[in-house]
Order: structure tokens, then C-alpha cells, then sequence
């Protein structure tokens, strides 16, 4: 294979890790943006939704396409109910507090390991694709299971898009991160309203998931890489920025397929890494957004 | 008289609305200084200039003969100048005692404990030292920072809205005080309630908009119809 | 007794009974203590700058790392002597920590926690990346004979009891003799309250970065100190896990307390200890490790018990604990 091709291949690999990482980051955005706390146990709410579509796929043997659906349905239900509940019995008994959710959310993390590790166990665990297509293009063939996964993406982002910018819930929900405060006295249910958002943000991590599991496999510990890069992707972003966000993840996705291929993977990371701690310190409002007020 | 203070062309935007614009003022030493004018007239923006909490757009400030301008907040304090927040800044969850240390222990020399003592007694809390700052009523709250203030023994000290919140026996305290420690140092206040205003200003500065719109004796500023007709809203004769 | 006296009193009988312990423990707890004062050595680092000055650093396994690294390679690959190389520790460790602290400082709030966390993943990454030199996640195991201090070999266990005991004395009464000084109060008035110290006439910044270093300077010490009396140096321990756990012992055994980050280290030891074997053997195949023993305690801390034990201590009965 020439050059060519084998950008072609890194481009639509990239394709794929930008289309789940715009879900996964998105989920991290939009608890940041509207309740102002930095979700760590995000990776492992992706890490449940593999999980759970493992389970749920078990138990439809033989009939991968109807057990992926199942999965798709129950994944996300699950874990947003586990979100949600968790936003009750600890963010909310902890006032929002920035820095109390860090380590709370911290905790969190190793819990859902530990939980993970318990009930699931320590092996990585294949889940089978619903369809096994191959595409033929001129260079090579590929997977049509990893482009239903780039149109499945575009059209859950394009929902969520719709949903907060043409909804009453997006209304709703604009107005509380716009001032809580104000929300509050106008009669929104504010508390709802972010257990709710929580709930959401899970729900697009375990989302992202289900759409990955059959690429990669689910595992304990697979949430550690989805949590940084989305970590990175809503910095660079912009933090709170919706938009910021999804043009970052496309940058973040792209370039980490292409620059992997290429590079050492590691010394992508550290350079990765860097980059977006001084995008951090140098320019807060991330590489997108405008400085604020 | 020495001139203490002085801005020359002094501005600062936020976003499109010129909040300080063009701001020519001297302070000269041992004054007492009022700076008055309806909300939003800039004055706060003034002072957190002339003490370095925000940096100007434009101008120059000088200070006791040198350009202070480009100088971090806290160099300016160790200069000698003072601020007291407007909306009241101590430490809730230290003891009135350390409140004070605090500024004490930064303007240097021996005797930390008996000069912030005195600090206290100057705003007679000194028996309340032990206890949490936080806990102090609203009025001591005030009157705790302004102790701090004092312990900084400062040669300009300037406060904002000193009496917002204060009762009137407490207001009538404060009058005294500030007539005191205008002996060791000159007083810039910003301040709203107006007979505290002519009682204590030597002289008094109009602003509005972000400009000086007049300048003069209390008897002068209450003459002045410039300033009846943006201030004070009505003629003096009624 | 005045309240000084009473903590210099209090702190010196703590280092009695550390020595007393020395004698009496058997073999297995004693190992265990020697460890635990190296790691909480690594807490009052950390306690320095997040109990004391507020600052909420999630990063903190890389100047750790920069004393085990580079006291670790010092002493495998330049051969250098224990003393050369504990010195090559606490050195790349002030150095990491100034330039973290000159950028990072920048930030705060929410924004300094990820900054300090993603250096510290780059500095994981890099123990990876180099492992021609480090060996990565395999690490390095340091020879007993690169591990002598004239005739004083530091794997021998009660050397290595007596060397932690000395390096854990003299930070808790460096510890302090910092939070009793001038810069230790200033740091909590940063905490706070900064804007109304910085209008006292205070350079906020120049007081967090030295604490910032301090606190750098002594995790690196417990780093470099670990790499000399354990005799391993591996990316296990610069992971994300070593930056999460001082801040889970300083929580626990209370922050902004000297001797907080001892009690908790120790209570955390041992529970995380427990968890591999009496609670393993109660619930059979729950594959029960640090994870679950972590997680639980630091959501229970945070909702519960935020003051941590002797921060409770203090609030309720002694109010003169430094």
C-alpha cells in the first residue's frame, strides 16, 4: 500500500475515534458547562455501557444484530439511572462544590472499577458486531460495521444538537448554566434539572460505548483513555463550549489516527498531553472560544 | 501641601462600556477626600485603579512623586496605600486576633502582638480578639477591617462605601474615628450617605459616567447646579 | 504550657514513640511502619500545599516521581553513591516543581487541578516512553550493594526503619516549624481569603510557588527516599493512582493538621491491606483490591467526614493542634 492509501486509512480510522469521542466528550461538556463539575468518573460510565452491552449481548446468542439493539436501548438506560442516582445520594448532598466533586467523582471511579472487576471480572471480552459488512474501496476493504459507527454518531450528535437548541429541555437547560440563580427564581427546578444533565452525560458516554464494544472490547479499565481524551477535547474545545467541543473531537480523533500511524503512539500522548496543559494555563477559553465576558 | 496622588488621563473599559474615562484627579496629603456620584459613575472602577486591583487602559498614576502604574496591587499596598472592600473583606474562620496579625506581620517591626492590639483598640475590639471573625456582627465586621487597614499604617487609605450597612449610633462612631486617623494619614472614601459626606470631606469630587464633573468644598458641591442636576436631583431651592 | 509548647512537645513524643515502636513491632508491621513513614512523608508534601495553602493538586505523583527517578537512575545508571543520588532527587524535584508551579500557578480552581493533573500523566507517560532507561512499567530494581551508606546497608530492615524515622522526624518538624512561620500563615490566609491578602500588601503568587517548591522538594525527598530503601523504581508508582492517594490520606487523617497525614497514610495502608486478605477471604471471589477500599472511602470522606480525624479533633476538643 502507497502513502496515499494509507492516509485514506488513517483519515476513516480517525473517523471512527473522533465520531465516539465527540459522544463521550460531549456527555463531559455538558455536565461541565451546566453544573460546573468536572465528572472524572466519566471513562467509567463509558466503561459500564461496554459492560452492559457485553451482558446484554450474551443474552442473545447467535443473534448479534437484535442483541447490539438491546444493548443500544438498555446501556444507556442503565447507566444514566446509576448517574442519576448518584447525582442525588453524592453531588447534590455535596452542594455542587467544584472541588468537593473532583474527589468525590475520584471516588466514584474507583467504585465503578471496583464493581466492574467484581461482577464482570478482569478479562477484555469481545462483543460481535451487529453486521459484518465489508466494504470494497479501490485500495483496500473496509469495515461497514466502523462506518454505520460514523453515521450513527452524526445522527445521535445532530439529536442532542436538536434536542438542546430547538427543545424546551435545551431551554431549560441554556438558562440554568446561564445563571442558576435566575433559573431558580423563574421556577426551574434547578435540581432536576442537574440530575437530569448528569444523567445525560452518562448516557452519551455509554452510548459511545455500545458503538465502540464490537470495534474494541470491553474491559475494566477502559475507561482511563476515553476520560483523558475527552478531558482533552473539552479543553482545547473550550470548557462548556458545545461547539468548541465537537470541533475539538474532530481535530483530537483525526489526528490521533493519523499521527499513531505515524508516530510512536507514546510520544504522541506526552506531546498531546503538554499541549493542552498550557492551552489550559495560556488560554483558558480553549483554542475555539471566546475569553469570557 | 504636597500632592499625595495624582491621575492624569486614567481609563479602563469592560466590553463596550467606558466605565473610567479620562480621569484627571490629585489627592493632596492629609486631605480628607469624598468621591461621590450616582451608581455606576465609575467610582469604585477609579479607586480599584489607584490601588492596583485592576490595570488601566491608559494613563498615568503617580504616587508620592513616582509612577505606580505598572505596579501589582500588593507592591502598591507596601507603598502605603490602603483599600478597604466594599463589600467587607476579612477572614471569617480566622480569630479577630490573626485578622489583624495578618496585616501587622506585612507592614514589619517588632512587637507584632501589642501592634495589632492597638489596631484593635483604635476600633475598640479589642476584647473580642479571640473570637472567630465571622462570627463578629456586620458593623464589627467593618470596623475589624478597617483595624487591618490601620495595622498596615498606611499613608493613603481608601474606602468604599465605609457605612453601607452601618446603624446610626455606629455611623456617628465611624465619623470620629475617621477624623482620628486622618492625623497619620490622607482619606479617600467613596461613600453615598451625604451628611457622613459633608460632615468629614474636606473636599469633595463629583463623578459621572466616568468623568469628574465637578470638584470643590462641600459648600462649593452643593452650590454647584452642574452637580444638583446629575446628583442630587433637584434644585436647592426647591 | 504555652500552645507552641504544647505542639513541639506533642511532636517529639510522637517521634519517641516511632522509635519505641522500633523495638517491640514484629517483623511484618514494622516493615509496613518504615514504609508508611516514607509515603507519609509524600502526604505532608501534599498536605503543604492543599491542607495549608488550598491548592488542590491532582499531580502530585510527578514530583514524587522526580525524586524516585531521579534518585533511582542516578544510583542504577551513573552508579552514583545514596547520598549523591538522594540529593539528584530533591533536586530534579525542585526543579520539576518550580517550572510546574511558574505555569500552572497561572490557573486556579478547577482549571489548576486538570493542569497539575496533566503533567503529571505526561511525566507517567515519559517514565513509559524513555524505557530504555526506565524499564516502564517493569521498572528498575536497584542492586543491594548501589544501596549502602558507608557500612550501613539501607536493605536491611531495621537500617531501613531507623533512615524512614529520620526522614520522617526531621519533615513533620520542618512541617512545623513552616505552618508557625511567617510564610505558613500567609499561605493560610491565601487560603483564605487571596484577594484580601493580596491587598494587605502580600505577593500571592511568589508565596504559592514557594510553597509549591516546599512542597515539591519534600515529596521528592519521600520519592528518592523510597527508591533507596525499597530498592524499586517503576511507572507504577508515578501513575495516576500515586497522585490520588496522598490526597486521599491527607482527607483522611485531616488537612491542614502536621500530623493528620501520618494517621492517615497508616489507616489507609492498612485498610487497602486488609482488603487483599481477611476481607478477600469473607467475600470470596468479590476480587475485592485498592479500587473498591479507595473509592468508598474517599466518596464517605468527602460527604461525611471532610474535616478528616484530627481536623475533628481539633475543631471539638483541641483547638491548639498545629
Amino acid at each position: 500500500m502507497g502513502f496515499g492509501p494509507h492516509l485514506v486509512l488513517a483519515l476513516l480510522e480517525g473517523l471512527v475515534t473522533a465520531a465516539t469521542l465527540s459522544l463521550t466528550a460531549l456527555g463531559l461538556s455538558l455536565v461541565f458547562g451546566v453544573m460546573r463539575v468536572v465528572n472524572v468518573a466519566h471513562g467509567e460510565f463509558f466503561m459500564l455501557g461496554a459492560v452492559i452491552a457485553w451482558a446484554v449481548a450474551a443474552g442473545f446468542p447467535g443473534e448479534p444484530a437484535l442483541g447490539f439493539a438491546a444493548a443500544l436501548v438498555a446501556a444507556p438506560l442503565a447507566v444514566g439511572a446509576l448517574a442519576y442516582a448518584s447525582d442525588r445520594l453524592v453531588l447534590k448532598r455535596l452542594g455542587y462544590d467544584p472541588e468537593a466533586t473532583i474527589v468525590a467523582t475520584i471516588g466514584m471511579l474507583y467504585i465503578l472499577q471496583q464493581a466492574a472487576l467484581t461482577f464482570y471480572g478482569a478479562d477484555a471480552r469481545p462483543v460481535p458486531a451487529p453486521f459484518s459488512v465489508r466494504i470494497q474501496l479501490p485500495w483496500f476493504g473496509y469495515s461497514g460495521y466502523k462506518l454505520f459507527v460514523i453515521a450513527a454518531s452524526i445522527v445521535l450528535l445532530a439529536a442532542t444538537w436538536l434536542v438542546l437548541s430547538r427543545t424546551r429541555i435545551g431551554l431549560i437547560m441554556r438558562a440554568t448554566q446561564y445563571d442558576a440563580e435566575t433559573a431558580q427564581a423563574f421556577g426551574i427546578p434547578v435540581e432536576k434539572v442537574y440530575a437530569g444533565v448528569f444523567a445525560l452525560g452518562a448516557m452519551l458516554a455509554a452510548l459511545a460505548a455500545v458503538l465502540v464494544v464490537p470495534i474494541s472490547q470491553a474491559h475494566y479499565l477502559m475507561g482511563r483513555d476515553p476520560l483523558l481524551l475527552s478531558f482533552i477535547v473539552v479543553i482545547i474545545g473550550g470548557l462548556g463550549s458545545l461547539r468548541g467541543t465537537l470541533v475539538a473531537a474532530l481535530l483530537i480523533g483525526l489526528s490521533d489516527g493519523v499521527v499513531s500511524m505515524f508516530f510512536s503512539p507514546t510520544l504522541a500522548k506526552i506531546i498531546a498531553t503538554l499541549a493542552v496543559a498550557l492551552v489550559l494555563v495560556f488560554r483558558p477559553q480553549g483554542l475555539f472560544g471566546k475569553p469570557a465576558r | 501641601m504636597t500632592v499625595l496622588l495624582s491621575t492624569r488621563g486614567l481609563k479602563k473599559s469592560f466590553g463596550g462600556l467606558r466605565a473610567v474615562d479620562g480621569v484627571d484627579f490629585a489627592l493632596e496629603t492629609g486631605e480628607i477626600r469624598a468621591i461621590i456620584g450616582p451608581n455606576g459613575a465609575g467610582k469604585t472602577t477609579f479607586v480599584s485603579l489607584v490601588c492596583g486591583r485592576i490595570l488601566p487602559d491608559a494613563g498615568t498614576i503617580v504616587f508620592d512623586g513616582g509612577d505606580i502604574t505598572a505596579l501589582p496591587a500588593h507592591a502598591r499596598v507596601r507603598l502605603g496605600i490602603a483599600y478597604t472592600f466594599q463589600i467587607t473583606s476579612i477572614y471569617p474562620r480566622l480569630g479577630v486576633f490573626d485578622n489583624v496579625a495578618l496585616a501587622a506581620q506585612r507592614a514589619g517591626g517588632g512587637g507584632l502582638r501589642e501592634r495589632a492590639m492597638a489596631a484593635l483598640e483604635r476600633v475598640h475590639l479589642e476584647r473580642r480578639h479571640a473570637e472567630p471573625a465571622g462570627t463578629l456582627p456586620y458593623g464589627h465586621q467593618r470596623l475589624l477591617e478597617l483595624a487591618m487597614a490601620l495595622a498596615l499604617k498606611p499613608r493613603l487609605l481608601i474606602l468604599d462605601e465605609p457605612t453601607q450597612g452601618l446603624s446610626d449610633a455606629e455611623i456617628a462612631d465611624f465619623i470620629t474615628l475617621v477624623r482620628v486617623l486622618s492625623r497619620d494619614a490622607t482619606i479617600l472614601l467613596i461613600e453615598h450617605n451625604m451628611p457622613v459626606v459633608m460632615e468629614l470631606a474636606g473636599r469633595i469630587t463629583v463623578m459621572e459616567s466616568g468623568k469628574v464633573l465637578a470638584e470643590g468644598t462641600p459648600a462649593e458641591i452643593s452650590a454647584d447646579p452642574a452637580v444638583q442636576r446629575a446628583y442630587l436631583g433637584a434644585p436647592a431651592d426647591g | 504550657m504555652t500552645d507552641a509548647g504544647k505542639a513541639w512537645m506533642l511532636h517529639v513524643a510522637l517521634i519517641a514513640a516511632l522509635f519505641a515502636l522500633h523495638f517491640v513491632l514484629p517483623a511484618y508491621h514494622h516493615g509496613v511502619l518504615a514504609r508508611v513513614m516514607v509515603l507519609a512523608v509524600f502526604a505532608m508534601g501534599y498536605n503543604l500545599l492543599f491542607g495549608y495553602a488550598g491548592l488542590l493538586s491532582l499531580g502530585h505523583a510527578m514530583f514524587f516521581g522526580a525524586g524516585l527517578y531521579g534518585a533511582g537512575l542516578a544510583a542504577y545508571h551513573l552508579g552514583w553513591s545514596v547520598s549523591a543520588a538522594f540529593s539528584a532527587g530533591i533536586l530534579a524535584g525542585i526543579s520539576l516543581s518550580l517550572a510546574v508551579g511558574v505555569l500552572a500557578l497561572r490557573t486556579t480552581g478547577v482549571a489548576f487541578m486538570i493542569v497539575t493533573m496533566m503533567f503529571a500523566q505526561a511525566f507517567y507517560l515519559a517514565t513509559l516512553h524513555f524505557n530504555a532507561w526506565t524499564r516502564g512499567d517493569e521498572g528498575l530494581v536497584l542492586q543491594t550493594a548501589s544501596r549502602t551508606l558507608g557500612s550501613l546497608s539501607l536493605a536491611d530492615p531495621a537500617t531501613r526503619y531507623l533512615a524512614a524515622l529520620a526522614l520522617f522526624s526531621l519533615v513533620l518538624l520542618l512541617t512545623l516549624a513552616v505552618v508557625r512561620s511567617r510564610l505558613g500563615r500567609v499561605l493560610v490566609a491565601i487560603r483564605e481569603n487571596e484577594p484580601r491578602t493580596i491587598m494587605l500588601g502580600y505577593d500571592t503568587f511568589a508565596a504559592k510557588l514557594a510553597a509549591t517548591v516546599l512542597s515539591g522538594a519534600i515529596c521528592a525527598a519521600a520519592g528518592a527516599a523510597y527508591a533507596l530503601l525499597f530498592g524499586y523504581v517503576g511507572s507504577t508508582l508515578v501513575s495516576v493512582q500515586y497522585s490520588i492517594l496522598p490526597l486521599l490520606w491527607v482527607l483522611m487523617g485531616g488537612a491542614a493538621t502536621t500530623i493528620g497525614p501520618l494517621i492517615g497514610t497508616l489507616l489507609m495502608y492498612y485498610l487497602v491491606d486488609l482488603s487483599g486478605g481477611p476481607l478477600d477471604r469473607l467475600l470470596p471471589g468479590w476480587h475485592l483490591t485498592y479500587l473498591g477500599v479507595v473509592g468508598v472511602a474517599l466518596v464517605l470522606l468527602i460527604l461525611f467526614f471532610p474535616k478528616g480525624i484530627l481536623g475533628t479533633v481539633r475543631g471539638r476538643w483541641l483547638r491548639w493542634l498545629p
